[in-house]
């Protein structure tokens, strides 16, 4: 069980089918899906950032959410600290989320508007039975001032709308963490935040991970962020993985030609560095019907007609760092 | 750059009047922005940047109001214009794009006719068949197949949208693009292919463009000249490359270390302490003080004016103006 990796994702799909009306029902035999992870493999090791990149349409948030096992697969396997949970019966698998938490963008949407700010944080521990009444509270406040939520007991009663952005915010990392989970799937937990509050954001997440021996899935579309917290990243692009490796590997030698383009599409804080180099044309497909071969080849600059016919497969091209790309990787 | 200002924004402040209190949300800000250039206006949320980019066009809505000072646009005085004269100006000389492009055009309509409509509310003489035309030139220029024209927005991407809101501005040529976190809402790489387009754009019609974004990063690719707010108040203005590389306001200082750089060999970012203050009860003195290293006692009590400490470097400091020995 103890194999140095907490989370195991292999050839992962999840197709979701396209509403149709009534009469296109009757009239096509074809159902339609749009394939927003098609086939992913990949592995989180203990106690790493495992950082997961990509534009809106990647199926970043769609592997996230099935890893907590929010959505059902379509396909493939999910292993959890051993634990193959796709098909875990729901009280095992009710258990076992006490381990795993969430924290989304949007601390707002988040947060029940009507629970006070103490309950919300508590309210895993309510519902996993870890604790109740005075525990929970000691429990909370001492989870708040761990997050910087203080003064806690002041806090602790107050209602979202009360709390600033980045109070907001800590609250959702407090909820997170205290039922003590083993790993945390943080969607764009910064992307809201003002500039000045994200660098103490990323610092706290930092300090957190090290406090409480975290595991993290760092999804997020920002890669200037993603630098100062992961570990090893891995790039989607329309529901497949392009390339994963350490950060050092993706982002010093990025080798496939759409993480280039992502790389290169980042502003440069310095005007004294502007991009001169030119980014692809187009934006990311329709997932419903994705190009055949690589899904980059329509608007990759060193498409061969290969890349049109048959789908790359990751392939290692230095230790720990592979690549899907058929020029590339030749 | 001519010299002569395309506008002159003096010591204009809007106050929003809340249960709470009076919110200051912009204090007493003079800013000139010249013909061509592109001013990126910046600070983090709240600091006031979009109410003033609003109170430019007079579209602040109650119970905010523009409470004093003067905006001239070539040489009109704009909070003189009856509301007609203003309406017929915004559009046609003054333009302005949001965030989300989708508040700005109607989903029940073609973008043709968007096009059409635009052109033919300030140009009553230009029959549609010339103002489609007119679109469809617009749209080889904007990258996008003159086909889509026919399309309503929502079929249309976000990258897209964005381009038919700068085509609808150049469709009328206005002198002055007000662009509101033009690019918060799209993916990175056409979040670059549109900053591509509006500087090719910008440089081939010498447009004029007030920039009003958090990303630094968008600034430091298009900006010729900076502005900095903070709480209601400008604390810097300068070209952009000294702004990046010697800012002087300590505030600026703190925002740019705090900005992650995807070029740099760090692996950490500095964070600013603190928050920004309550607009009702600003404090007194320089309203960064509580937040600054460098404060001395008279930052504490006394409002630093805003001046030009070094040749077309603008600053609201004390400790700066010390230094610069004025």
């Amino acid at each position: 069980m103890q194999n140095g990796y907490l989370v195991e994702v292999q050839s992962l799909k999840k197709w979701f089918p396209v509403q149709q009306s009534f009469l296109e029902n009757l009239l096509s035999r074809r159902k339609e899906f749009v394939r927003a992870v098609d086939g992913v493999s990949f592995a989180i090791r203990r106690g790493e950032v495992f950082g997961l990149a990509g534009e809106s349409g990647s199926g970043k948030t769609t592997t996230g959410r099935l890893i907590l096992r929010l959505i059902e697969p379509t396909e493939g396997q999910i292993r959890f600290d051993g634990i193959e949970i796709t098909s875990l019966p729901p009280e095992e698998m009710r258990r076992l989320r006490r381990r795993m938490q969430v924290i989304f963008q949007d601390p707002f949407a988040s947060l029940n508007p009507r629970m006070k700010i103490g309950d919300a944080i508590g309210h895993g521990l309510v519902i996993h039975g870890l604790a109740q009444g005075e525990a929970k509270r000691e429990a909370v406040l001492e989870m708040m001032e761990k997050v910087g939520l203080t003064p806690a007991a002041i806090l602790y009663e107050k209602y979202p709308h009360q709390l600033s952005g980045g109070q907001r915010q800590r609250a959702v990392i407090a909820r997170a963490l205290v039922t003590h989970p083993d790993l945390v799937v943080a969607d764009e937990p910064i992307a809201m935040a003002d500039v000045s509050v994200r660098a103490m954001l990323l610092e706290l997440m930092r300090q957190l991970k090290e406090e409480f021996h975290l595991t993290y899935l760092f999804i997020t579309h920002d890669l200037a962020t993603a630098k100062y917290i992961c570990d090893r990243i891995a790039v989607m692009y329309l529901g497949k993985i392009v390339e994963v490796g350490s950060l050092e590997q993706v982002y010093r030698s990025p080798v496939h030609p759409y993480t280039e383009a992502l790389l290169a599409a980042v502003p440069v804080p310095d005007p004294r560095a502007r991009r001169t180099t030119p980014i692809p044309k187009g934006e990311i497909p329709n997932p419903i019907n994705p190009p055949p071969g690589c899904r980059f080849h329509p608007r990759c600059p060193l498409a061969e007609p290969v890349c049109s016919q048959e789908e790359p497969t990751l392939i290692e091209v230095e230790a720990g760092h592979a690549v899907a790309c058929h020029v590339r990787t030749r | 750059m001519d010299n002569t200002p395309l506008l002159q924004i003096r010591d204009l402040s809007v106050e929003y009047e809340t249960r709470m209190g009076v919110v200051k949300a912009v204090d007493g800000v003079s800013l000139d922005v010249y013909r061509g250039e592109v001013l990126g206006l910046v600070g983090e949320s709240g600091c006031g940047k979009s109410t003033l980019g609003m109170a430019l066009l007079r579209l602040v809505r109650p119970p905010g109001r523009i409470v004093q000072g003067t905006i001239h646009f070539d040489g009109i005085n704009l909070l003189e214009l009856s509301e007609g004269e203003m309406r017929d100006l915004r559009g046609r000389r003054i333009s302005m794009i949001f965030q989300d492009p989708m508040t700005s055009l109607d989903p029940l309509q073609r973008i043709d006719d968007h096009f059409i409509e635009t052109i033919r509310a300030h140009e009553r003489r230009t029959r549609p068949a010339e103002a489609r035309q007119r679109a469809a030139e617009l749209f080889d220029r904007l990258g996008i197949a003159p086909d889509r024209l026919v399309d309503y927005p929502h079929q249309l991407s976000g990258g897209m949208r964005q381009r038919v809101m700068i085509g609808l501005a150049l469709s009328l040529n206005a002198d002055l693009i007000i662009a509101d976190e033009p690019t918060t809402s799209l993916d990175v790489i056409v979040e670059a292919q549109f900053l591509d387009l509006l500087k090719e754009l910008q440089e081939a019609y010498r447009l004029t463009i007030i920039l009003i974004t958090h990303n630094i990063g968008i600034v430091a690719e298009l900006a010729d000249r900076v502005a900095v707010m903070y709480a209601g108040k400008l604390v810097e203005l300068a070209p952009a490359v000294p702004l990046f590389t010697e800012p002087l306001h300590p505030y600026t200082a703190g925002l740019l270390r705090s900005v992650p750089n995807i070029r740099l060999d760090q692996d950490r970012l500095e964070i600013m302490e603190g928050s920004p203050p309550d607009l009702i009860n600003p404090p007194p003195g320089c309203r960064f003080h509580p937040r600054c290293s460098l404060a001395v006692e008279r930052c504490r009590v006394e409002e630093p004016p805003f001046v030009e400490v070094r040749p077309e470097h603008q600053v609201a400091c004390w400790v700066r103006m010390e230094e610069e020995g004025l």
